[in-house]
């Protein structure tokens, strides 16, 4: 198999200060809370809907709520208890989901049907992944079993796993590689006999030297890896090296089109907690139902990893990390670069969530915005090559073409180049506010369509009748 | 529990770079100059630094003030738009016409237009060129260096001498490299810019695209029509500009294509009207006229952004 030795150029990107650290302090599970709020839908697509009914017993690990749509991913309990409520909560993104409320018995007694999934076929094994409620744990919480669905006729032929863990604090990954390598090689193994794919590429930002030189150790060792077709590849250190199509262009050189797929340049990503909680399902069939969270932040007493049930408040979890030291001011779910700010701590900690962070008046402060100077620092780190001050203009005045032109939806919000601006302009604000606009045009213009085709599908039918 | 976090956008991290750091650097960079100036021109030198500088800060002000904006002398561009007019006056000037040409650079150029960032074209070239028509005599008398008083001998410029070519003599290639020769105000010394200009690059204040561009052209043009080198790098406002005025943030293109096609330009015109204009030095008009230009230089030179195709890029232009 052919690897890089070395990762391939990329553009832009900047100097964030690391912050890990927690890089040291191993995940101390965190005992079951009296009550956890399981939102029921924790990823990209269809919400889920309960298939408890109020007061019902369940026990860990059982599925509390399915969808029949494809792109959407089980939910499960992670305490045994009562469910004590079905209501609606707003998440952190804005969007308004059913939850539902278990209040724990702290027995944790573990559904008795759990077994390890056995398949013989590709299709089984996507089924199996589906059942574990799998999603893209890096953050984006794709349903897994979608992303591992290639189409017939893609000719896929690396799979990537993304462990560079780019944003400052996080060390959840980190972790997950130290402590449960055995588990991710396992995953990668199996995914990629299940899905026929050559090699695969482990990547990991050069200041985890101690993961790096574990993995390499290990697959030296390892007798399924007699034909080297896994590798680790040691990205630079600069941020977003984990972003997908960053990461893509680091290890492989190749790049994602516009508006298409890691799959139609021949890759999939997943990211390495992903892999590592498959290698422990496919052995336990233990769905997912607990997450590893970084706990840091200048208002928190006890900085550390936590392995957290999902549902958890977060105000909860941060009590057992010794409290707040100071009155928080912001907190966030998620890295500093793209987490999002909580409105209150009574938010649960859900799939793909890495970090929850807390700071306090003096690091939550941001300088007001003043004039932009054209200095074109947004440009010169933007990693996909947009303009965002331009960007930030036409989304002012609504010029939807030109920010199309300027192919506003390439951008992936990484924050580079807010953070790089002199005059601290609210630029991935703007982009957002830009790409809604968009959407709305673009939704604007399809009703329209349909209307105009219904309309002379209709007239030519009164013709016809005529 | 705790409610009522303040919500906002992310990134939640800033780098550290603020505005007037920017612009302080740029004021430290333009330091050796100051010096040197003063050195070579002596206090009246200063002076004129001195009234364009608080002309500027105040104009800055005032009209912030009258158009009931925030008051924004503190992100310190109004004193590097004054060091920088200074620069490009020669010291004999009349005080008042300093005063008029920092009052003409903030708020003509660079206030009606919406302030900081909006201008199109650089305020103290401007200023300098308002000035040169205003008052032509005045712009265009030297005096040789290191005569203090009112009454100093007044002389040639080098591009002067080069563009007239009678038997003054021409300065040494070490005078014009100190700043021992009649120029404006913070011209003179290359040696002095060319220090402001590598602290500049090291801080990353400025990338070195455009300088190099600018230079590079004016050697090739040097070479072409077998003028010297050194001269036409060492003499008039070519360094000063290429590193301190046609790097200017708000009148030159953001992006590194565009950059190039900037500096190259300025390169060109600056020749072309040393070479045939009637004028000795062009490099202020040079730039002025790529200042105007450069919004069509970015919209032609927009980089394409990641996966796009290229065909499509042509189609969406035409
Ligand atoms: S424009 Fe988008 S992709 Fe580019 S730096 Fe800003 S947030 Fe990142
Ligand atoms: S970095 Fe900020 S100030 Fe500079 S051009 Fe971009 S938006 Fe304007």
């Amino acid at each position: 198999m052919e690897f890089p030795s070395n990762p391939f150029r990329t553009f832009g990107g900047v100097r964030a200060p690391h912050r890990k650290n927690t890089a040291k302090s191993p995940a101390v599970m965190m005992p079951p809370p009296e009550q956890v709020i399981i939102p029921l839908c924790q990823h990209i697509g269809a919400p889920c809907n309960p298939i408890v009914k109020l007061k019902d017993p369940v026990f860990v690990g059982q599925k509390i709520a399915d969808s029949p749509a494809f792109v959407s991913a089980p939910i499960h309990s992670s305490v045994s208890g009562t469910v004590t409520a079905i209501s609606e909560i707003t998440l952190v993104n804005g969007q308004s989901v059913k939850a539902v409320t278990i209040t724990s018995d702290g027995t944790m007694t573990t559904d008795p049907n759990i077994q390890p999934p056995s398949f013989e076929s590709r299709e089984g094994f996507l089924k199996a992944v589906r059942e574990s409620g799998l999603v893209g744990l890096g953050g984006a919480g794709f349903p897994t079993h979608v992303k591992l669905n290639i189409p017939p006729g893609k000719n896929v032929d690396t799979l990537l796993i993304n462990a560079a863990e780019c944003e400052p604090y996080i060390t959840t990954d980190h972790r997950e590689l130290l402590e449960n390598s055995e588990a991710i090689l396992d995953g990668i193994f199996v995914v990629l006999e299940q899905l026929s794919i050559a090699r695969a590429i482990i990547g990991i930002e050069s200041n985890k030297p101690d993961a790096i030189k574990l993995l390499r150790d290990m697959l030296a060792k390892d007798p399924r890896n007699s034909d080297r077709k896994v590798a680790v590849l040691a990205l630079r250190a600069r941020y977003p090296q984990g972003a997908e199509k960053v990461l893509i262009q680091a290890a492989t050189q190749r790049i994602v089109p516009e508006g298409k797929l890691p799959l139609d340049v021949g890759c999939v990503v997943m990211n390495v907690t992903s892999v590592g909680f498959l290698g422990n399902f496919l052995k336990t069939g233990m769905p997912l139902i607990t997450k590893r969270v970084t706990v840091d932040g200048s208002a928190v007493n006890t900085p550390q990893n936590v392995i957290v049930p999902i549902g958890t408040k977060v105000c909860d979890l941060i009590s057992f990390c010794g409290g707040y030291k100071t009155e928080p001011k912001k907190m966030t779910l998620g890295g500093p670069m793209m987490g999002s700010a909580l409105f209150s701590d009574e938010h649960p900690i859900i799939k793909q969530n890495n970090a929850v962070l807390a700071f306090n008046e003096k690091d939550s402060r941001i300088s007001k915005p003043t004039a932009c100077i054209h200095c074109g620092f947004c440009l010169e780190v933007c990693p996909m090559h947009l303009m965002p001050v331009m960007l930030e203009k036409y989304t002012e005045v609504n010029n939807v073409d030109e920010l199309k032109n300027l192919s506003i939806m390439t951008c992936m919000e990484c924050g580079c180049c807010s953070f790089n601006c002199p005059a601290t302009r609210p630029l991935v604000h703007s982009i957002r506010l830009g790409k809604a606009m968009i959407r709305k045009a673009d939704a604007a213009a399809k009703a329209k369509a349909e209307e105009e085709a219904k309309k002379a599908a209709e007239a030519q039918a009164e013709k016809s009748a005529d | 529990m705790k409610e009522n976090l303040l919500v906002s956008s992310s990134p939640h991290l800033r780098g550290g770079r603020k505005t007037n750091m920017i612009m302080l650097d740029v004021i430290i960079a333009l330091m050796p100059a100051v010096i040197a100036s003063c050195i070579i021109f002596g206090w009246r030198a200063a002076i004129i630094l001195g009234i364009t500088t608080g002309v500027c800060v105040v104009s800055e002000w005032l009209s912030r003030l009258i158009m009931k904006r925030d008051n924004t002398i503190w992100d310190l561009s109004a004193v590097v738009t004054g060091i920088l007019l200074a620069f490009n006056l020669p010291v004999s000037i009349h005080p008042v016409m300093a005063g008029i040409g920092g009052v003409v650079a903030i708020v003509v150029a660079k206030q009606m237009f919406g302030g900081l960032g909006q201008n199109f074209v650089n305020p103290a070239l401007t200023a300098r060129i308002v000035l040169m028509v205003s008052f032509p005599s005045q712009m265009s008398t030297w005096t040789k260096p290191f005569e203090y008083g009112y009454d100093a001998m007044t002389t040639a410029s080098p591009l002067g001498i080069l563009a007239e070519s009678g038997d003054t003599p021409m300065p040494s290639y070490l005078d014009l490299f100190l700043g021992n020769h009649a120029g404006s105000l913070g011209e003179t010394c290359a040696l002095a810019i060319i220090l402001g200009g590598a602290y500049l690059l090291v801080r990353r204040v400025i990338s070195p695209i455009i300088p190099g561009c600018f230079l590079a052209t004016v050697v090739i043009f040097s070479l072409i029509f077998q003028r010297d080198i050194l001269v036409d790098l060492l003499s008039g406002g070519v360094l000063l500009g290429a590193f301190f005025m046609a790097t200017d943030y708000a009148t030159s293109p953001i992006n590194w294509r565009g950059k190039i096609v900037f500096g190259i330009g300025c390169g060109i015109i600056t020749m072309l009207i040393r070479i045939f204009g009637a004028m000795p030095e062009g490099v202020s008009f040079s730039i002025i006229l790529m200042n105007i230009v450069t919004p069509h230089i970015e919209r032609l030179t927009r980089p394409r952004a990641f996966g796009k195709a290229r065909k499509e890029r042509k189609n969406n232009e035409a």
